[in-house]
């Protein structure tokens, strides 16, 4: 192990001092490619080094040099007339090559000032591009996809559908060969807790365990597809992009109640509603002719953003606030642009102006709100205007989904469109007090322009564009989202960004092929996560041999099947299924779990109901991790520190770290000390065989049968405990206080606390919290 | 010049790298520690300066902020207005206010009466710098620190005034201060994190605080800010449970090693060896914090210094102590807030209360650190997101008054690591409305400790969702009349 670090390590220090010499790791001996792409090769480098002065943005544009589009690149300098920054064919000709290649450091650019410059690898492939014609093309990302046609794999026994042979070709093209499939065991919590966040049940364990055939995975499949925690799983990723909260935000950070709008997310994902449906109601859910009350609910995620209660502030500058998260939220989830970089200036990587941002802006500009309408207060405030009121009616019907579960009055913030146009205008710097040219509402032109004979202009029409057959983007970004959710890193790997900043995908075909797959059938969006699960890609085995280590450590190409940690809601999830303490009703109002002491209280401006921390206690305890409050400004820190979003602002992509917080959690947490003594006591109460106990927790919280040499090492530590439990009496009485769950009773302290210490040791291996 | 620097340094890490491996696992932790990127794997897609190490020679090591949350007075504290006091009750002249943008709170007053301070001030120090009555022992130190008084910033209210002082932008999601610190410098101290938060609160009106405060935005999570609190368990989660000592957690921890090892031989995956490491840095962690933290040791005169409040933990003062230690036990960054400074009515009675809470413990810390010889390398920062109103908010009365937010004009203060000691920097005009001369922006503010941290705020940078970001955005300078 050990040396293994030490090579490691020599070879990071190695790769870093490569850095500095200004060569881009790994690609020092690469060869340069037969045909140069400009999409491919090309752009990476001028959109990095060379755009923020020579790109998109007009005003910091210098020697009026442009290029990002061809027919700038090509004409004549104005600078240095009769010269050309490119000349097809010859760069020696080309100032561009000139200047990049010069040893003259008052002539090289980038400009060493800038701190940025091109490896000696990126000047040849620049070179070489300008010798094969310097063709430019457009941004792939910006071009609608089409269906590509299936690649020629050599293995082709091994593909199940079309997704397995275009990752099989990309592997065969890096002479990769694909791991085999997983032992089932395995599988089967990479399947469950993909599709449903929940480790599998011993039954379901059991019942998949005599049938592993394709026919019986596919049964599998579609029962957790029609699982009601399906929805709650799907909605996880969907209160990120809608950075929903149970607070309202900034300094006060008072009470709202916009949980109705997730029940409705949940809802919709086990009703199976399509993905253009589902963001259609979410968009303009209000302006649907005849809208009914459920559309009417999915508006509220644009009133998700957050809301100022601070007596004194300008009420123009935070409805502005509010209209700018609204537009950089549907620029990033559903176009995967990052379209807020041109709210203060043109864009200086992508074909975005500061006037487009403004146009899109407008779409969002014309909702019957204000900047602050109420200061904290009681239940009044929980919603702002514009608001709908969820009657006993709508409980009995359509909006049966939402749990409420007291007669108080329950109002949710949605949108609604004024009576009259509000004007937009361009924004100087982004200030609200500095309106200038007045627009009307539009899309980005590189994407797709407005068509106005086709769409009425207001966020009706706009969510026709979103999902207009020609529109680029829309199915690329939602079927990447869903392909990071289970391997992890998505096709693009900056999800949120597709720009020319944003990564390249790393299988263009594949994305395009599911893109329109994914439109041909009515954007279903099981029927998407279906196909993936199903693939022979999906069900590999996740060892990582040395080589492959070597040759693909993020596993790009896919010749493994995922493994990565849970969520902060999945950890906390199989901490509560696999003890039996999961209470699995679904949806209402948010839950206060155990949470350390004071925290609220010592982040609290003193106003409004969030300035304590009231704990629940009884089955609000036991709830899903979705359904833990989320206070703003302190949310809750087990969840923060395993990664969760803190829902100040839309996203779309979580980190994944490991650190030693997270280790404090699973050794300390009263939820985990909990679960590990009900799980130890239920054990035994049935059964008092210690090894079949030990055997029955792990395969409960592993979802495996353990290995003997894992079930001995357990039962010798069982047996250790025990005997120090018995010389201690008063701290096993101690350890078994944790949680507020009832004691069991008649169990023998010392082999109870002892299975209890057994068992959170098994809550704490790595493998436990992983996706294997 | 700039790569043998740098191969130096990466000659020195090697060496001390590779010679601290035969200690065993607990060391591997510790190499990542001193260069926390070196190893990760999301240190953004290309490193255009190597985390974990200065551009160039740093001046301080590490910084204490004493953050005074709500924004106190300046007129009050550190800028002397005589003016106003003679001008009690007349009308702020347009020609000072320039239709400058008002709070909420304030536009709708029919008039503005400019309001003098309650309290007297008098002169201190080489610089006859005038200080008021409310801080005799920040008057005491007066050689040792540098105060600015032409702070300004863009942002009138308190979550965006903050977060842009913490992140250098209003709207929240990007790195705090303490996250850049720990991702360009890492961490002196294997046992403890590298940038630490504590709060505590007066009694005057207070504004929240939020964790987007200390969030490591778009950087590792290694970063983030990690809380210290006065409870029962000063990091979240440190203290095992009753019914386990250390010696049982050991046995614990041994089997759990043994466990992942054996999952580790059938993976193969190395995020299966770093979950190994990190249980042992949370052991560590579990024996050094409360060692740390435990004030009672601590001898009388340093009690008597910081005043008896420091052994009621919670308190600023008691922050002020254990941010000394934290700082001499080689924590990069340490945030303290301290909330309650947001006095838009009853000013005399709420500042003084506020006042006597941090005045004797802040300046405890400077001549703390100086008696041990730190604070040459321990920078310290001592101040609010904006100023004061010149002007009266609300009713105005004899020996009564308040003062809304004032963007334009606001003090601080500094001391150590490098900042010029005894002087004054900056001039506010006799009204105290708008700066005259030296303005500080808060970028500029952030250039210059960075600076002084030996980095350089145009190279340290992390690219995100296609875009380099820096601290100081995309503005920014170096203020040298700042600098010793």
């Amino acid at each position: 192990m050990f040396q293994r670090c030490v090579r490691l390590t020599i070879c990071s220090l190695a790769f870093l001092s490569a850095c500095n010499n200004g060569d881009a790791p790994g690609n020092q001996q690469e060869k340069l490619p037969e045909i140069v792409d400009y999409n491919f090769d090309i752009r990476p480098v001028l959109s990095d080094k060379c755009f923020a002065c020579h790109g998109p943005d007009a005003n910091k544009r210098e020697a009026g040099l442009r290029l990002d589009i061809a027919d700038s690149a090509y004409k004549a300098l104005r600078e240095t007339p009769g010269a050309h920054a490119l000349v097809p064919g010859n760069p020696m000709a080309s100032v561009l090559y000139q200047r990049i290649s010069t040893t003259d450091s008052s002539m090289r650019m980038p400009p060493p000032s800038t701190n940025m410059a091109l490896s000696n690898y990126e000047i040849k492939l620049i070179e070489k591009w300008i010798k094969q014609g310097a063709k430019y093309k457009p941004h792939w990302a910006f071009v609608a996809p089409v269906t590509p046609a299936l690649p020629k794999v050599n293995k082709e026994k091994w593909a199940r559908n079309e997704i397995d042979y275009f990752v099989l070709a990309r592997m065969e093209e890096k002479g990769l060969e694909p791991n085999p499939a997983a032992d089932h065991e395995r599988l089967l919590k990479r399947l469950c807790l993909d599709l449903t966040g929940l480790p599998p049940s011993p039954e379901r364990m059991d019942r998949f365990a005599k049938d592993t055939s394709d026919a019986g995975y596919e049964r599998m499949v579609d029962e957790l597809l029609a699982d009601s925690a399906y929805g709650e799983k799907m909605a996880v990723h969907w209160m990120d992009v809608a950075r929903y909260a149970d607070s309202h935000g900034y300094q006060d950070d008072n009470y709202r109640t916009m949980w109705p709008w997730r029940d409705w997310v949940i809802h919709a994902f086990n009703e199976n509603l399509s993905y253009k449906d589902f963001i259609t109601w979410q968009l303009a859910g209000d302006m649907i002719p005849g809208a009914t009350r459920e559309q009417l609910l999915a508006s509220g995620f644009n009133r998700n953003h957050k809301i100022t209660e601070e007596g004194g502030v300008i009420d123009e500058e935070y409805r502005i606030e509010y209209v700018t998260d609204r537009t950089n939220t549907f620029g990033k989830s559903m176009l995967g642009i990052t379209i807020e970089c041109a709210h203060c200036h043109d864009h200086k990587y992508d074909p975005f102006s500061q006037k487009e941002y403004y146009e899109l802006f407008a779409f969002f500009n014309n909702v019957k709100e204000v900047g602050l309408q109420s200061v904290v207060g009681g239940p009044e405030t929980y919603a702002k205007t514009p608001y709908m009121e969820i009657t006993k009616e709508d409980l009995k019907g359509v909006l049966s989904f939402i749990n409420k579960q007291d007669t108080n009055r329950l109002i949710v913030s949605v949108m609604g469109e004024k009576d009259t146009t509000r004007k937009t205008y361009i924004l100087g710097r982004g200030n609200y007090d500095n309106p200038t040219l007045e627009v009307q509402p539009e899309t980005p032109h590189a994407v797709l322009p407005f068509d106005i004979k086709q769409y009425p202009a207001n966020r009706l029409g706009l969510a026709g564009w979103l999902f207009d057959k020609r529109n680029p983007l829309t199915a690329r970004v939602f079927v990447n989202q869903q392909w990071q959710e289970i391997f992890g890193r998505g096709i693009v790997k900056s999800t949120g960004d597709f720009g020319m900043q944003g990564d390249l995908p790393s299988n263009p075909q594949l994305l395009d092929w599911l893109a329109v797959d994914f439109m041909r059938h009515g954007w279903n969006i099981k029927r998407l996560m279906k196909q993936i699960v199903m693939t022979t890609t999906y069900r590999q085995s996740a060892t990582i041999s040395k080589e492959k280590l070597k040759a693909d450590p993020e596993n790009i190409y896919l010749s493994r099947g995922p493994r990565f940690r849970l969520t902060a809601e999945g950890v906390r999830d199989l901490v509560l299924k696999s003890s039996g303490l999961l209470v699995p009703e679904i949806g209402g109002p948010s839950v206060k779990p155990y949470q350390p002491k004071g925290l609220w209280e010592m982040a609290t401006s003193g106003r409004g109901i969030l300035a304590t921390y009231r704990q629940d206690h009884g089955k609000s305890l036991y709830r899903r991790g979705l359904y833990t409050f989320i206070k703003r400004t302190v949310p809750p820190p087990s969840m923060m520190i395993f990664d969760a979003s803190n829902r100040d602002q839309c996203e779309v992509k979580r980190a994944s770290t490991n650190t030693p917080l997270q280790a404090l959690i699973m050794l300390n947490d009263p939820t985990v000390l909990e679960a590990s003594r009900v799980l130890a006591s239920r054990l035994m109460q049935k059964d008092n065989n210690t090894t079949s106990n030990i055997t029955k927790a792990f395969r409960l919280i592993v979802c495996r049968t353990p290995q003997k040499r894992e079930v001995d090492l357990l039962q010798k530590y069982y047996d250790q405990q025990q005997q120090l439990y018995k010389q201690q009496p008063d701290n096993a009485v101690k350890l078994l206080k944790h949680g507020e769950y009832p004691m069991a009773e008649h169990l023998d302290n010392a082999s109870w606390a002892a299975m209890m210490q057994v068992i959170t040791t098994i809550y704490n291996m790595e493998e436990t919290l992983s996706k294997t | 010049m700039k790569n043998e620097f740098i191969e130096h340094h990466l000659n020195m890490n090697r060496r001390k790298f590779l010679s601290r491996l035969s200690l065993g696992v607990g060391s591997l932790a510790l190499g990542s520690l001193l260069v926390p990127d070196l190893f990760g794997k999301s240190s953004g897609e290309e490193a255009p300066f190597i985390p974990g190490m200065p551009h160039f020679a740093p001046k301080a090591k590490r910084v204490i902020y004493l953050f005074q949350n709500g924004a106190p007075s300046q007129l009050e504290s550190f800028d002397y207005k005589p003016k106003l006091r003679e001008m009690m009750g007349q009308e702020l002249p347009a020609s000072i206010r320039m239709g400058q943008r008002l709070t909420g709170m304030t536009s709708g007053q029919s008039s503005f009466p400019l309001v003098g301070s309650h309290f007297d001030f008098k002169q201190y120090g080489e610089a006859r710098a005038w200080i008021s009555d409310l801080f005799p022992h920040t008057a005491g130190i007066v050689d040792d620190i540098c105060i600015v008084r032409s702070m300004f910033t863009e942002a009138i209210n308190h979550d965006p005034a903050l977060t842009f002082f913490q992140t250098g932008a209003q709207q929240g999601n990007r790195a705090s201060f303490g996250s850049w610190m720990s991702y360009g410098l890492g961490s002196e101290n294997k046992n403890l994190p590298a940038f630490c938060v504590l709060l505590s609160r007066g009694k005057g009106n207070g504004q929240g605080v939020y964790s987007k405060l200390w969030s490591n935005g778009f950087l590792d999570s290694i970063h983030q800010g990690v809380q210290f609190s006065s409870g029962e368990s000063p990091v979240l989660y440190l203290n095992n449970p009753e019914g386990i000592d250390m010696a049982n957690r050991r046995q614990m921890l041994d089997q759990l090693a043994a466990l992942n090892d054996q999952s580790y031989k059938e993976f193969g995956d190395p995020e299966i060896n770093t979950k190994i490491q990190q249980y042992e840095m949370a052991y560590r962690m579990q024996t050094a914090v409360p060692e740390l933290t435990d004030l009672s040791r601590e001898s009388d005169d340093i009690i008597k210094l910081y005043g008896p409040d420091c052994l009621v933990p919670g308190t600023f003062a008691a922050n002020c102590l254990l941010s000394r230690k934290l700082s001499e036990s080689g924590v990069r960054f340490i945030q303290l807030y301290h909330q309650g400074w947001d006095q838009h009515g009853n000013l005399p009675n709420e500042m003084a209360g506020q006042a006597k809470d941090v005045d004797r413990a802040s300046a405890a810390l400077i001549t703390d650190l100086k008696q041990r010889g730190l604070l040459d390398e321990t920078l310290v920062i001592w101040g609010g997101e904006f100023g004061r109103t010149n002007y009266c908010q609300g009713k105005m009365t004899a020996d009564n008054y308040g003062r809304d937010h004032h963007p334009r004009c606001f003090s601080i203060w500094m001391a150590g690591g490098g900042v010029k000691p005894g002087i004054v920097y900056g001039e506010t005009d006799e009204f105290g409305y708008n700066i005259v001369k030296d303005p500080v922006h808060v970028h500029d503010f952030h250039a210059t400790i960075l600076h002084l941290m030996g980095l350089d705020h145009e190279k340290l940078t992390f690219k995100h969702q296609g875009r380099r970001y820096r601290l100081t955005d995309v503005a920014g300078k170096v203020i040298p009349g700042l600098m010793a």
